[in-house]
């Protein structure tokens, strides 16, 4: 599904990310590891597609609407409630049965309480949360997760340990980012580290 | 197509929505407009011709788009909200429209403050000034979205759109103060169709290549 | 590159050429620069249009430094339209020179387009979006016109000065033609060292960080 041959990222003079190869197949959960500053960032941002490589080649097997990534920045309107920001989301990717899919992944990730109020006003594990079900609303096959268990509490991380377990059962595909592999254990079939360029 | 103008809808919506709830843009522009249109009193001398007040009445206008644009960006800004956007499989042309659409919005909200108060203290406002203003609107919001895209990516951004956004604009200050005082105001206002004809397909056409890394 | 000596001595030898009286002669430096400068503007709105539509990268540089050509010799115009200006009519400045407006226009344009570089990190968005920008220059250099010529009639009326036809004789076209030739091959001169050049550091840049 990747296929990444000496990618590199420069972003003006310094350099992101050099030299990785690496190989993604469908049903693999690839972990990237590394200090700060060595580009997991980067690379799954050139994985979700976000950049394009300064060096090398990437090729990614998939379309951009199999795709769910989720960034640093939960990626929704402040002033638009969690519901009007999914829906937005829902249109743009054409998700059939919209309303019942939001409301299934809100009351899954435990936010279906705060469907209605301002996002600015939601603290940040919440936020977290409701990015989750903005990467996955669309049911992708391709999920990307940039330190997915940075912003949240361990309610959170319970909730998202359960559905990282459902997304393999049902054989999709994870690239998942930390720098504490250690909450995943065993589960990833492929490892990558990086080390700051 | 019926796709695309729903993406359109939905993202023309937000847009508005967004900067609705945020009750920045449309006061500020409302008190910029009118706050202009007095300044230019005095500014100008006793005497001056409807030439003049013509002539201020798109300056305050022209700079009244600015705030809009500038601010039509804020959300994007802060923080890299569009990238959620970029994502999803619509054409990155539909945020271009989408966004263009609510900046046209805006600046009908501001005029509908702006021309009245022109009447009011200036010079009755004709049909075709109106005219113009909706055209030139147009104008306004086209390459002003494909412009803050530009200045999005850059440092000093609130800086760089208005440089960016001048000399494009004159071309419209033109043809809009001609539609309020020539003769035959068809002339200008034809212009005005052309330009927004030749640079919103431009913009529509270019905005992917601006707003993608 | 001794081509470019010899027409450049051509410029020189040419004004003697013209009989007209010596107010003529800055018409043969004018004129053909404000070419040059169009067409330094066309090319980098078609090598814009290449990097957009091939994604050719190498496209960029060549854009760029079209555009810096452009607006040497867009500055260059404005400084001989202003002196040609004083020395025919007296004033150094006239809204009624429809060039001159045009070129002060292109100017703060392709100013911006500066500015909109430096403030842009460099990299494949910034290559883009100066793209589109370059390829936006072409398209108002035309609608510019327009509006210069629309404006005239409302807000300007009947010129004050007489503008020369370009009505030559013989010989005045000749040493126009070369004149022009000449600040081509100048600009394509200048082109072409500085677009070096800058390949140059890009590549000193690269090896710089292949080394670190």
């Amino acid at each position: 599904m990747i296929r990444a041959r000496g990618v590199g990222r420069r972003f003006g003079d310094k350099r992101a990310l050099a030299g990785v190869d690496v190989d993604v197949d469908h049903g693999d959960f690839l972990l990237v590891t590394g200090p700060n500053g060595s580009g997991k960032t980067t690379l799954l941002r050139l994985f979700a597609g976000l950049l394009v490589p300064t060096s090398g080649e990437l090729e990614i097997r998939t379309d951009r609407g199999r795709v769910g990534f989720l960034s640093h920045d939960p990626l929704v309107y402040r002033e638009l409630t969690p519901l009007e920001n999914l829906d937005l989301y829902g249109r743009l990717y054409r998700i059939p049965e919209r309303r019942e899919r939001i409301g299934m992944l809100l009351e899954r990730f435990g936010i279906w309480d705060a469907r209605s109020e301002a996002t600015g006003d939601l603290s940040r594990g919440m936020l977290q949360r409701l990015a989750l079900c903005r990467a996955l609303l669309h049911d992708p096959e391709l999920i990307l997760l940039d330190e997915p268990f940075g912003a949240l509490d361990a309610q959170g991380a319970e909730l998202l340990l359960d559905e990282l377990r459902r997304l393999e059962s049902e054989r999709r595909t994870l690239v998942v980012s930390s720098h504490q592999p250690e909450r995943l254990g065993d589960r990833p079939t492929s490892r990558l580290a990086l080390s700051p360029a | 197509m019926t796709g695309y103008l729903a993406d359109v809808t939905a993202l023309a919506r937000k847009d508005l929505l967004v900067e609705l709830r945020s009750r920045d843009t449309v006061p500020a522009m409302l008190l910029f407009v009118v706050g202009a249109l007095v300044i230019f009193h005095f500014a100008l001398p006793e005497d001056s011709s409807r030439l003049a007040a013509a002539g201020m009445l798109w300056i305050a206008l022209l700079f009244t788009a600015l705030l809009a644009l500038v601010r039509s960006f804020v959300a994007e800004r802060e923080g890299t909200v569009i990238d959620g956007l970029l994502l999803a499989p619509c054409d990155r042309s539909a945020i271009w429209l989408g966004k263009a659409l609510s900046v046209f919005a805006f600046l009908v909200f501001a005029e509908a403050v702006a021309l009245p108060a022109f009447a009011l203290f200036y010079e009755p406002v004709t049909w075709e000034l109106i005219a113009g203003v909706a055209l030139a609107n147009v104008g306004i919001a086209a390459v002003g979205t494909l412009l803050g895209a530009m200045a999005a990516a850059a440092r000093a951004r609130e800086l760089l759109l208005p440089l960016l956004f001048l000399p494009l604009a004159i071309p419209l200050i033109v043809g809009g103060v001609g539609a309020t005082l020539a003769e035959d105001p068809a002339r200008y206002l034809g212009f005005l169709a052309l330009y927004d004809l030749i640079f919103a397909i431009l913009s529509w056409a270019s905005f992917e290549y601006v707003v993608t890394e | 590159m001794l081509l470019i000596a010899g027409l450049g001595l051509a410029l020189l030898w040419a004004p003697e050429d013209a009989d007209q009286g010596p107010s003529q002669r800055i018409f043969y430096i004018h004129v053909p620069v404000a070419l040059t400068a169009y067409v330094c503007f066309g090319w980098a709105a078609w090598k814009a249009f290449r990097l957009l539509w091939k994604r050719d990268e190498r496209a960029d540089l060549e854009s760029y430094t079209a555009v810096h050509m452009g607006v040497i010799f867009g500055v260059l115009t404005l400084v001989t339209g202003s002196i040609w200006a004083r020395i025919s009519w007296g004033v150094w400045w006239t809204w009624s020179e429809r060039q001159l407006v045009l070129f002060l226009i292109l100017f703060l344009f392709y100013s911006a387009y500066f500015m909109l570089r430096y403030s842009t990190e460099p990299g494949p968005r910034r290559a883009r979006t100066s793209a589109v920008y370059a390829l936006f220059g072409a398209v108002l250099l035309p609608v510019s016109f327009l509006a210069i010529r629309l404006a005239e009639q409302l807000l300007h009326p009947a010129p004050l000065f007489n503008r020369d036809g370009p009505q030559m004789s013989g010989s005045m076209f000749f040493t126009f033609c070369v004149c022009l030739a000449a600040m081509l091959t100048l600009a394509a001169a200048l082109y072409r060292i500085e677009l070096t050049g800058k390949r140059v550091d890009a590549r000193l840049r690269e090896l710089r960080e292949a080394l670190t």
